[in-house]
Formats: structure tokens, C-alpha cells, sequence
């Protein structure tokens, strides 16, 4: 190991002598014998991790072993696929797909909400439950309908998600739904410690449930709520289950990871609207490609009056309200 | 995924079912009988460019077309009344109701079309035209895929709906509906019994 020190004394020492004498020697030519606290310490981690798999299944193995999602090669990704594949098939009795479709080219998908036409019917909350595998118990929810007082405007410290009428809307109040805006600059993404969450070149965030440690740091980012944690095992009755997933999405989670919505990336990236989109029966949301200068997202930028959720955060969201009215 | 739009439609399809017995009942309550029409002239066919697909208006089964009644032995009665022999459920909340009636939109003499204030006779596959006369705004916004919702393919094949899929032409404003059930407040999980002493 060489390096320039400079000391405050103004004197620079031109190299270090190796840290101990068969340091040289590893890096020469790797003596066995060499008694170094590092080597012993990474022997002894190799052995006790050897030992301590040795009752496990190959496939757990494999997946202990597992990188991180972005640094594997195409043969390493099609193998973890396969193997969740026939996990999540013979969990559910049923065929079940895992796409790992990647971004498409010059896309940035974008989201509108209109505040003047949502009516707090919480249809698409449960669409999304049901397009993206959530558990039923303990309950998780990616989208939570707010209804506020119109007179208070837009604020949260006047807002119930709770609401539970005979019919909505009710008079004096609007709705807003909120979920996961995808953020240009995400708050969630820098926090997370093993960079379990990133944003993709398409600008939906996402989360490798496999390489989760469930610290809760990006839900403690959030400013929108939008993170969710699995306290308990989920539980996702096999007929209810969407079998057409993806890696990135709407997977099975297991217990102890984070999650949170992807745009319907198992959709989105074939080309298809998002669940909440197709279920509002007020047609009140939007989604396309940002990038698109004839698309609906871009219409409504340029033409109706936008708001943007904690816009002073800058976190730039790349979702949208409006008011369409 | 079917729960909004089986309601719309299955809505639009009765509003245009009364819609059109409606029409009927105004026809067929007196006045000079018909004269020999023309067959009614043909109409472009909906846009079908390959990324736009307009469904079919939501008529109730056996109700169109409405010639099948309102025939040349039914005589068109064009005075403004109260209707009582049919369409009679059909509450018109659409406008000044002092100024809206049947023939405004519905067209006298060619019983299976609408046609517009220019007297314009349109086919109800493009029922649009005739709302986009007053709704210039949200007809703008719904060719732009705006107002409304668009299901299909996001950079594809998109399918439109009609205003009627969704609105009531007889009475428009949207009715309040049932909410799904609020989210449980957060909760201690059952995964924890046995971890905790």
C-alpha cells in the first residue's frame, strides 16, 4: 500500500511499509500460513457462514448468496427468476410469471390526479390491492384516500382517511388520493443504507424485496406516506393472487421488507395503464409518457392548473394534480 | 376492475332505453302522420384509426332502433308536454327545463338519430358531437384523453367512451356512490404472539 501523507507539520512521507510483514506476502503471493488478524477473521467468517448454511436448501443458499439486482448478469437474473418462479407457482397453486421487463427508451412516466372530479370512492385503492398482490391481513394499502374540508383547502392536519359515509362525496369536502409520486428527487432512495431501493432510467422507484433489510429509514423519509412495511407475513389467498408479476413489484413479499406503488410496473411496461387508472369510474386519472409532447401529462401541464403535493420539499414529484373544472 | 364500468354503462344503457321511448311517446301522440322519408343518409363510420376505439353506444337489448315502434304509424306530435303514454319515468335534469325537451336533441323525423342544433342528423355512435355543442371545454379535454377515461395501452391502442357511457343524457351530474371500506387504523400484528414473552 503506498500513499502520500502530508502531515500538518508540512513533512510528506512518501510510502507506508506494509501494515505487517506477511501482508507483503499475501499480496506477492498469497501464503497460506500467514497468521494476520484479517485473514483469520475472514477464514473464520467463511467457515462459520459454511457452517452455519450447511442445513439450508440449495435455494436458499442461492438466494443468501444473491447480488444486488443491478450488478447481475443475464444468466445470474434468469436463474433467480426461474427459481421464484417455481417458489411462488408452488406456493399458489397456480402459474406464476416474474417479468423483469426493463425500462423502454425515452419514457418518464408521469401521473394526474384531478382533485375537482375524484369522489373519495376508494375504488381504486382496492384495484391495487388486487393488481399488486397486497396483503389482506395485516391490511397494507399503496393508495389512502384523504377527504378534506373545502373550506380548509389542501391541508393534511384537516384531513381524514378514515371517512366511511353511505355515499360520497360528501358536501363540503373533497378527495384526495395519495400514493407513492415517484419523486424526481427521492428522499427514500437516499437513505436507504444498502441501496435495496433506486429509481429506474423510467422514473418509477422501486424496491428488490430480496435485498430489503426492513431498517424503515426510506419510511422515515417519505414525506408522503407512501412506504409501507410488512409487519406481519403477508397473507394473499391463491385465488386472489395476480399471477402476472414482476421482480420490481407486485411479486409475493415476504415478511419484514418494504413496499410501495410502481406505477403497476408489471403493467406499465407492457404498454398498459396503471390498475387505479382503469378502475376510476370518474375518470380521474391520468398517466402517459412525460417525455411525449401530444400526451395526456403534458396536455394537462401545459393547459390546466397543476398542484403539486409538499412541492417546497423539493422532491419534484412525477405526480400531478389538477384541476380539471 | 369491472365495478366502474359495469355501473356507467349498465346506467347509460337504461337513460338511452328511456331516451328513446321517450322520443317515442312524443312522436306517437298525434299530430300528421310521417311522410315518406328518405332513407337516412349514411354516416361516417366512428374513428377507428387503429389507436382510437369508440364502443358502441350502451342501448338496452331490443330497444334500438327505436323505428321499430316509432314507425309511419305513429305520428310525429311536436308540441311540448309532459309525456304520460311512454318514456314516462325519463325526469329530464339536464339544463333549464324550461327550455329542454325530447326533440331538442332526438330527431323528429328519422327516429333513429339525433341531430344537432344545425339540425345536422347524427348517428348516437356519435352522440358526442351533439354534447360537444354546448360542453366545448370537455370536449376539447376528452379528445385530448383528459376528460374522461381512457383504458388500453398507454403508448397504443386506446379505448374511448362516449360521454353516455358514463353520463346519464337525461340527467348528467354524476350520483353519489357507496365507498369501499376506510383502511384499519394501524394495528399490532398477530405475527408478533410467541416473540414477545
Amino acid at each position: 500500500m503506498k500513499a502520500n501523507v502530508s502531515k500538518p507539520g508540512g513533512k510528506k512521507v512518501e510510502s507506508l511499509p506494509p501494515a505487517s510483514p506477511c501482508a507483503g506476502r499475501m499480496a506477492d503471493g498469497g501464503e497460506s500460513g500467514c497468521a494476520s488478524r484479517r485473514a483469520f477473521l475472514s477464514l473464520a467468517g467463511v467457515s462459520l457462514t459454511v457452517l452455519g448454511m450447511g442445513g439450508c436448501s440449495r435455494e436458499a443458499r442461492e438466494e443468501f448468496h444473491q447480488k444486488h439486482f443491478r450488478e447481475l448478469s443475464p444468466e445470474e437474473r434468469q436463474s433467480i427468476i426461474s427459481r421464484l418462479e417455481k417458489e411462488y407457482s408452488a406456493r399458489f397453486g397456480k402459474n406464476v410469471t416474474v417479468g423483469t421487463d426493463p425500462a423502454a427508451p425515452e419514457t418518464q412516466f408521469g401521473y394526474a390526479l384531478d382533485l375537482s372530479r375524484c369522489v373519495g370512492c376508494r375504488r381504486c385503492v382496492y384495484a391495487c390491492v388486487q393488481e399488486n398482490n397486497q396483503s389482506r391481513d395485516p391490511q397494507i394499502h399503496w393508495i389512502r384516500v384523504l377527504q378534506m374540508e373545502k373550506e380548509q383547502g389542501v391541508n393534511i392536519h384537516h384531513a381524514d382517511p378514515y371517512y366511511a359515509p353511505k355515499q360520497v362525496p360528501e358536501e363540503g369536502y373533497f378527495y384526495m388520493p395519495v400514493q407513492c409520486q415517484q419523486c424526481k428527487n427521492p428522499p427514500c432512495v437516499k437513505v436507504c443504507p444498502v441501496q435495496a431501493t433506486w429509481q429506474e432510467p423510467d422514473g418509477i422507484v422501486t424496491v428488490d424485496y430480496n435485498w430489503c433489510i426492513g431498517c424503515r429509514y426510506c419510511m422515515a423519509a417519505c414525506p408522503y406516506g407512501a412506504r409501507h412495511f410488512n409487519w406481519g407475513t403477508p397473507s394473499l389467498a391463491a385465488g386472489e393472487m395476480n399471477s402476472e408479476t414482476h421482480y420490481l413489484g407486485n411479486r409475493p413479499r415476504p415478511q419484514g421488507v418494504v413496499e410501495k406503488c410502481t406505477f403497476c410496473i408489471q403493467r406499465t411496461r407492457r404498454g398498459r395503464y396503471p390498475a387505479c387508472v382503469e378502475i376510476c369510474p370518474t375518470g380521474s386519472r391520468k398517466f402517459g409518457n412525460l417525455l411525449d409532447p401530444d400526451g395526456e401529462i403534458r396536455y394537462i401541464l401545459r393547459n390546466k392548473r397543476i398542484f403539486i403535493f409538499k412541492e417546497d420539499l423539493n422532491t419534484q414529484p412525477k405526480f400531478f394534480y389538477f384541476y380539471g373544472v | 376492475m369491472n365495478i366502474s364500468r359495469r355501473g356507467p354503462d349498465r346506467r347509460g344503457t337504461l337513460l338511452l332505453a328511456a331516451a328513446f321511448f321517450f322520443a317515442g311517446a312524443v312522436f306517437s301522440a298525434g299530430g300528421a302522420p310521417a311522410g315518406p322519408e328518405p332513407p337516412p343518409a349514411a354516416q361516417p363510420a366512428p374513428p377507428a384509426s387503429g389507436d382510437l376505439q369508440v364502443p358502441a353506444p350502451p342501448f338496452s337489448e331490443g330497444i334500438y332502433p327505436c323505428s321499430q315502434c316509432h314507425n309511419k304509424d305513429l305520428p310525429v306530435n311536436r308540441t311540448r308536454r309532459k309525456l304520460e303514454a311512454a318514456h314516462d319515468d325519463i325526469a329530464l335534469q339536464h339544463g333549464p327545463p324550461e327550455n329542454r325537451w325530447c326533440l331538442d336533441c332526438h330527431h323528429a323525423d328519422r327516429r333513429d338519430f339525433l341531430h344537432l342544433a344545425n339540425g345536422e342528423q347524427i348517428d348516437f355512435r356519435h352522440s358526442y358531437q351533439l354534447c360537444g355543442q354546448c360542453h366545448g371545454d370537455k370536449f376539447r379535454d376528452w379528445r385530448a384523453g383528459v376528460h374522461g377515461k381512457r383504458t388500453g395501452q398507454w403508448n397504443g391502442k386506446k379505448e374511448y367512451l362516449l360521454c353516455v357511457h358514463c353520463h346519464n343524457p337525461h340527467s348528467p351530474r354524476f350520483k353519489p356512490i357507496e365507498p369501499l371500506p376506510p383502511p384499519q387504523p394501524p394495528q399490532r400484528t398477530n405475527d408478533w404472539k410467541g416473540l414477545i414473552p
